[in-house]
């Protein structure tokens, strides 16, 4: 209980009718990365709105590093770090009047936060663009801006929310290290949200799967693909897939078969040899097999199986930076 | 949850410990992020000096010769310098550029910090205050340039610059407030509808005594009336308390009706519920 640094029990928020958080309970250890994992709409950025204190609970508590948010907020904010899923900078000023505004607001000495600064600008490779009015930026520099700004009074708990959305792969890459880094070298808690399952798996020692507001799936990477199977077999096929369910259900070695639409996932403990049977199984059947594909699961596997829905279908793609 | 289930910070977060700033560090911090921004948005100042001056000269002009039977000592000139003022400070305010905080994000930044909420709209309105008082210098420069005198001579000319700045807060908080509520730029912008009955439907341009029947009556429920008695009375009277009195009061009651709009637009806006 000691180490928790974040924790909900029955979280809900409501917006109107709408239920944005239905019952969301975390413990999240000190020195974790957790993240949330899941499509557009599925309630993460309220959750992380919820626990950086914009927004109240509509019933259940949340605490975080051991203030509750709802009546200690300001307990709350000394201690988190926070980027929003769009880079929340104000144009008109320099990086360097952005940092130094925000430590001023944090309290912090006029000289630590001076040297804080030109460290923050060093660490994103910004020194030369500090005095720049933030305009000039690209989208790259204000991403990584906006992740600084939360760090300038050294939280014990950053939140990110969707923190490499709209990044090119190489930003997303930097700053993939850096949220390592702040782990690691700081012990810092990280709470990330992501609609990326290579992000999830890359970075995070637990991640929950949200859904329509609900966790429907909470562990290691590792673990909630193993729950799914060793291998997987995909079968995609002209039309409803539905029918060749009970083709391949009874065949040696097949765990689990699901269909979604024109799919068939096929869950088994040894896919190089049940993917022959499945092969001829599927090819007696008066179905087109277009193809025909072996791998190991991915978190998008497991969002399939609880959910019925990949996760990035659900998500809108967006462009990336150029 | 008991005090010692408080996670102890990280070791590097010793050295930069975040402490609450204190209110008076809030808002001198957010006066000073607002000071910043002017100079770098100068088309927000820059027309209403311009309209001010291009009325007060034109006006001048326009209405010496009519307005001679003002009476013996009445000078025109000096008569249309606190409307001229007026004209440049009324609706002078970052209001619009909160806007850009409220949908750009960074007003939930600022949220997010140990920062006392109060101490954002108050760090704007400082310097609203500041600026209103700089755009007053050269208005009044044009005034002494064209031979407007005080008859309350430095002070005189301190405590005009003080009402007027204060108006300006005053009338501010109309567009705070509806930047705040509504967090749209058109709708600030449309603060400007208020500006044509307070400035106009008064003694802008004429004495009190020459305006007609039902402008006479509106103008006697204008609170701009009094402030530019008041103003008036700076410049051509001496120390005339009651109508400095009346400008004062007429300031504080639409102060008090625009902060009560604004401060409670301002606990909508950062209510988390």
């Amino acid at each position: 209980m000691g180490d928790v640094a974040i924790r909900t029990d029955g979280l809900v928020r409501h917006f109107d009718k709408f239920v944005a958080v239905d019952h969301v309970d975390l413990a999240i250890e000190r020195g974790e990365i957790y993240g949330f994992l899941g499509p557009n709409g599925a309630g993460k950025s309220t959750t992380v709105r919820v626990l950086c204190t914009l927004l109240a609970p509509t019933a259940g508590t949340a605490t975080v590093a051991g203030f509750d948010v709802s009546s200690r907020p300001g307990d709350v904010r000394l201690r988190i770090g926070v980027a929003l899923q769009e880079a929340a900078l104000d144009a008109k000023q320099t990086g360097r009047e952005l940092l130094r505004l925000q430590g001023l607001l944090y309290g912090l000495p006029k000289r630590a936060m001076d040297r804080r600064v030109d460290e923050l600008g060093e660490l994103i490779d910004l020194t030369d663009a500090l005095d720049r009015p933030i305009a000039t930026y690209s989208g790259g520099m204000k991403r990584r801006l906006d992740l600084v700004a939360a760090l300038v009074h050294n939280p014990e708990i950053l939140f990110l929310d969707e923190p490499t959305t709209g990044l090119d792969p190489a930003s997303r890459t930097s700053v993939w290290a850096e949220v390592r880094r702040l782990n690691t070298e700081l012990g810092m808690t990280i709470f990330l949200t992501t609609q990326y399952l290579e992000e999830a798996d890359e970075l995070c020692g637990r991640v929950g799967i949200i859904n329509q507001g609900r966790i429907v799936a909470e562990g290691t990477p590792d673990d909630l693909k193993r729950s799914i199977g060793a291998d997987i077999i995909i079968a995609r096929v002209d039309g409803d897939a539905g029918p060749l369910r009970a083709i391949v259900e009874g065949l040696s070695g097949v765990q689990g078969v699901e269909a979604h639409g024109n799919e068939l996932v096929i869950a088994t403990g040894d896919g190089p040899a049940t993917i022959s049977p499945v092969a001829v199984a599927l090819s007696g059947s008066n179905v087109t097999v277009r193809t025909l594909t072996l791998r190991t699961p991915t978190l998008d596997d497991v969002f399939l199986e609880l959910t019925g829905t990949h996760i990035e279908r659900q998500t809108t793609s967006k462009d990336t930076e150029r | 949850m008991s005090t010692s289930d408080v996670i102890a910070p990280n070791p590097a977060a010793d050295i930069l410990r975040a402490r609450p700033a204190g209110f008076l560090r809030d808002v001198s911090a957010i006066a000073g992020r607002a000071l910043r921004a002017v100079p770098r948005d100068l088309e927000a100042v820059t027309p209403p000096i311009f309209i001010a001056l291009f009325f007060f000269l034109v006006n001048i002009a326009t209405l010496s010769k009519l307005t001679r039977a003002g009476g013996a000592g009445f000078v025109y000139k000096a008569f249309e310098m606190p409307t001229a003022i007026l004209l440049g400070v009324t609706g002078i305010s970052r209001a619009p550029a909160l806007v850009l905080d409220v949908q750009d994000g960074y007003l939930d930044r600022l949220l997010m910090t140990p920062i006392r909420r109060l101490a954002i709209l108050l760090g704007h309105m400082i310097a609203d205050v500041t600026v209103a008082m700089a755009l007053t210098v050269p208005i009044l420069a044009v005034g002494f340039l064209i031979g407007v005198r005080f008859k309350t001579g430095v002070l005189g000319v301190l405590a005009f610059i003080l009402l007027a700045a204060l108006w300006s807060l005053a009338f501010s908080g109309f567009g705070y407030a509806i930047a705040l509520k509504t967090g749209n730029p058109a709708a600030v912008n449309s603060t400007f509808l208020l500006f044509f009955p307070f400035l106009f439907l008064t003694t802008s341009y004429v004495p009190r005594a020459q305006l007609s029947g039902w402008l006479d009556t509106v103008a006697g429920f204008n609170p701009v009336t009094y402030l530019l008695e008041g103003l008036r009375s700076l410049v051509s009277r001496g120390w005339a308390w009651t109508q400095l009195g009346q400008a004062v009061l007429a300031i504080a009651v639409l102060g008090t009706l625009s902060m009560s709009l604004c401060f409670a637009a301002l606990r909508g806006r950062t209510r988390r519920g």
